[in-house]
């Protein structure tokens, strides 16, 4: 590169002194060869960025609701997630544990992870181990067609029932 | 010299009277003069000779053409360089003989390699020879760590070297952390499943200041690494292709400046003793070749005595062949009494309980047991970046290529090997019988945690104890050894704990015997 031109000695302010014609040249000439390898190799990391998640989709119909007495706790087959009803109604807690997203069992009235040991009491809420949060309750809804529907990617806030 | 006579035998003009004779007297001499064409030079007899078979050949020319003589030592280095690039070259070898069966689709990935243990001729073996020479390079690069540590080889002109070395380090984990997905096994779908989580986990800091909304960190890491929320087709074809494409390629570049550095920078690290002050006389280095008397540079040649050096050809290639001869025996060996792990295939509605991750991580998986974000990133990172700073903050200048840097540093490692062997059994225990902040205050917020928690613990006390023995001996080569000491011996016991003492929900236990009967299973 061009070395800075001359020597000042009166130290003032970075744009006082002009940029000389061919330092400006040279300037443009490195600055753009940066920025067009720089946007060229931010294009290319952009690739490996899903905009579309290839998986099943998270809202799914999960039958009719007297399929589930009330009292009863069911777990999904192929989907990770819980569903209770009671007096009050239905609700389903995540079964994917919040530490590391391993799959939590379900014991009498808690839910423990096999992978790093946290413990969730039946309404989700740690009682020990390593998990940040409790376990999300997720969005249940009925479906037009008469059918129960969960989203797991829409958090309702605990203790929320969905009556029917 | 039995080449040289034929290659003058043939170069002679053959009379034009004879065209026929002529073409079968070179059909004739073809062999020799092919051999002659290949190795121009024959066997080398003379010290020039020797210096030439070295920089004249494509393969050798990596090692200087003399090296010191200490270089043949075992206890100079352990061999332990040498015995990395060995395990490498058969980890190489073999992935591509399995990459001729194996299939990276969910369908048929955990099918391939069932064929290829049960059916492919000799896969079995090779991929034996592939799990355990992987799990043998992690020990190696880990012990040539400590080697060149311990003997003082990361200081001036060799910090860039050593700054290479773990970058090395690390695409050796990263391509152990690939492969293990591959199987497509109960062992592999878990554990990269704790891994790809283990990137989402700056969360824990992220959801706690309330920006994970507007910058995810944690959920862009998993995302570039799964191309999914969960791990599935996508995340295999990418562990796939990082493993046998992305990774091997960056690692042999980087392997092969680490392996030119070392000659640029002088050859192994050695003491001053070893070489006896400059002869006076003609310039050293003016009898082998003119140019690096030249150079004022750290060559082996400049400005050193010649007496102690001995041509690379042949006995350094003896040495090294017989180490990797040695090492490619044992891991048959092994591969011939041991198969590698194979679980059932993998089911992600049923984690494996434990689900643990490869040994090399199952140190960290166990602070990962406290705070995923500190176990998993935090501390790792300050690790690398304490590595990463040694050479540039020890600085002192001493002895190189002595262990320990002498009887200081040799009582300074063993009491600092004490202390972690007794501080870190003494802290896990108290965590098993008492539990930690979670069980005494419930209410606790995560952050707490995160940042108060057994390995932060570790850190925090062993940095202290480090800064300590600095103030006491004002010697920063001694603080390094320190630190580096405990380090190393918390890594090795939290391993060595978590995979003897952890069963099913990562519970105390004294061995797998005692582990209860699972329901379910």
């Amino acid at each position: 590169m061009i070395p800075p031109s001359g020597s000042s000695p009166a130290k003032k302010g970075r744009f006082e002194k002009p940029v000389k014609r061919r330092n400006f040249l040279g300037f443009a000439a490195v600055g753009s060869f940066l920025a067009s390898w720089g946007a060229g190799i931010i294009g290319a990391l952009r690739l490996p960025i899903p905009s579309v998640y290839p998986e099943a989709n998270p809202r799914f119909r999960i039958g009719r609701p007297d399929r589930f007495p009330v009292g009863s706790v069911t777990r999904i087959p192929g989907r990770n997630v819980w569903i209770f009803r009671d007096e009050r109604g239905f609700y389903a807690i995540s079964a994917v544990c919040t530490h590391l997203g391993c799959i939590v069992d379900r014991g009498e009235d808690h839910f423990k992870c096999p992978c790093h040991g946290s413990v969730f009491d039946e309404g989700g809420k740690v009682l020990s181990g390593p998990a940040p949060s409790p376990l999300p309750w997720l969005e249940i809804g009925l479906d037009p067609s008469g059918e129960l529907i969960v989203d797991t990617q829409v958090a309702v806030p605990p203790g929320s029932r969905y009556a029917v | 010299m039995q080449f040289e006579k034929s290659k003058k035998h043939t170069n002679k003009m053959e009379p034009a009277s004879a065209p026929l004779g002529g073409f079968l007297h070179n059909l004739r001499e073809l062999p020799r003069n092919f051999w002659a064409a290949v190795f121009r030079n024959g066997m080398p007899t003379s010290e020039r000779a020797r210096s030439k078979a070295v920089f004249g050949n494509f393969f050798l020319h990596i090692h200087p053409a003399r090296v010191h003589c200490r270089v043949l030592k075992p206890t100079a280095t352990l061999g332990l360089g040498v015995i990395t690039a060995a395990l490498f070259v058969i980890l190489l070898v073999t992935g591509v003989l399995l990459m001729v069966y194996y299939k990276p689709s969910l369908a048929d990935a955990y099918d391939s390699i069932l064929d290829i243990h049960h059916v492919v001729p000799t896969g079995r073996i090779i991929r034996n020879l592939h799990r355990w020479t992987a799990h043998g390079m992690v020990v190696a690069v880990f012990l040539h760590m400590a080697r060149a540590f311990y003997t003082s080889a990361y200081k001036p002109p060799r910090e860039f070297n050593w700054l290479i070395g773990l970058f090395l380090l690390v695409l050796t984990l990263a391509l152990s952390f690939t492969g293990y997905l591959l199987p497509w096994d109960q062992l592999a779908f878990w554990a990269i499943t704790v891994g790809a989580n283990i990137a989402q986990s700056p969360r824990e800091i992220t959801d706690v200041l309330g920006i994970t909304q507007s910058f995810d960190v944690g959920g862009f890491q998993k995302a570039i690494l799964l191309g999914a929320h969960t791990v599935g087709q996508e995340a295999l074809i990418r562990f796939y292709v990082l493993h046998i494409m992305v990774l091997p390629i960056i690692m042999v570049v980087i392997m092969g400046v680490h392996f030119w550095r070392i000659r640029k920078d002088g050859g192994l690290a050695r003491p001053r003793a070893a070489d006896p002050p400059p002869v006076p006389g003609p310039p050293a280095g003016a009898k082998t070749y003119g140019l690096m008397a030249l150079i004022r540079d750290t060559s082996p040649l400049v400005d050193r005595d010649l007496k102690n050096t001995i041509p690379a050809w042949p006995r350094l290639f003896y040495a090294e062949l017989a180490v990797g001869t040695i090492i490619t025996a044992m891991s048959i060996a092994i591969s011939l009494w041991a198969d590698a792990p194979l679980k059932e295939i993998a089911n992600p509605e049923v984690p494996e309980n434990p689900a643990k991750a490869p040994w090399y991580f199952l140190g960290l998986q166990e602070i990962v047991s406290y705070s995923a974000f500190m176990g998993g990133i935090g501390i790792p990172v300050i690790v690398l970046l304490g590595l990463a700073l040694i050479p540039f903050l020890d600085r002192e200048k001493e002895e190189v290529g002595v262990w320990f840097s002498g009887r200081r540093g040799r009582r300074v490692a063993c009491r600092s090997l004490l202390l972690a062997a007794a501080f870190v059994p003494a802290t896990l225990a108290f965590t098993i019988r008492y539990g930690w902040l979670r069980n005494w205050f419930p209410e606790i917020p995560q952050i707490v945690i995160t940042f108060a928690n057994p390995g932060t613990l570790f850190v925090a006390v062993f940095a202290v104890w480090s800064l300590f023995v600095l103030t006491r001996t004002r010697s920063t080569r001694l603080a390094a050894i320190a630190l580096f000491t405990t380090f190393l011996v918390s890594f090795i016991i939290l391993t060595y704990f978590a995979t003897v003492h952890r069963g099913p929900n990562w519970g105390f236990y004294w061995s797998q015997a005692s582990w209860p009967e699972l329901h379910g299973e």
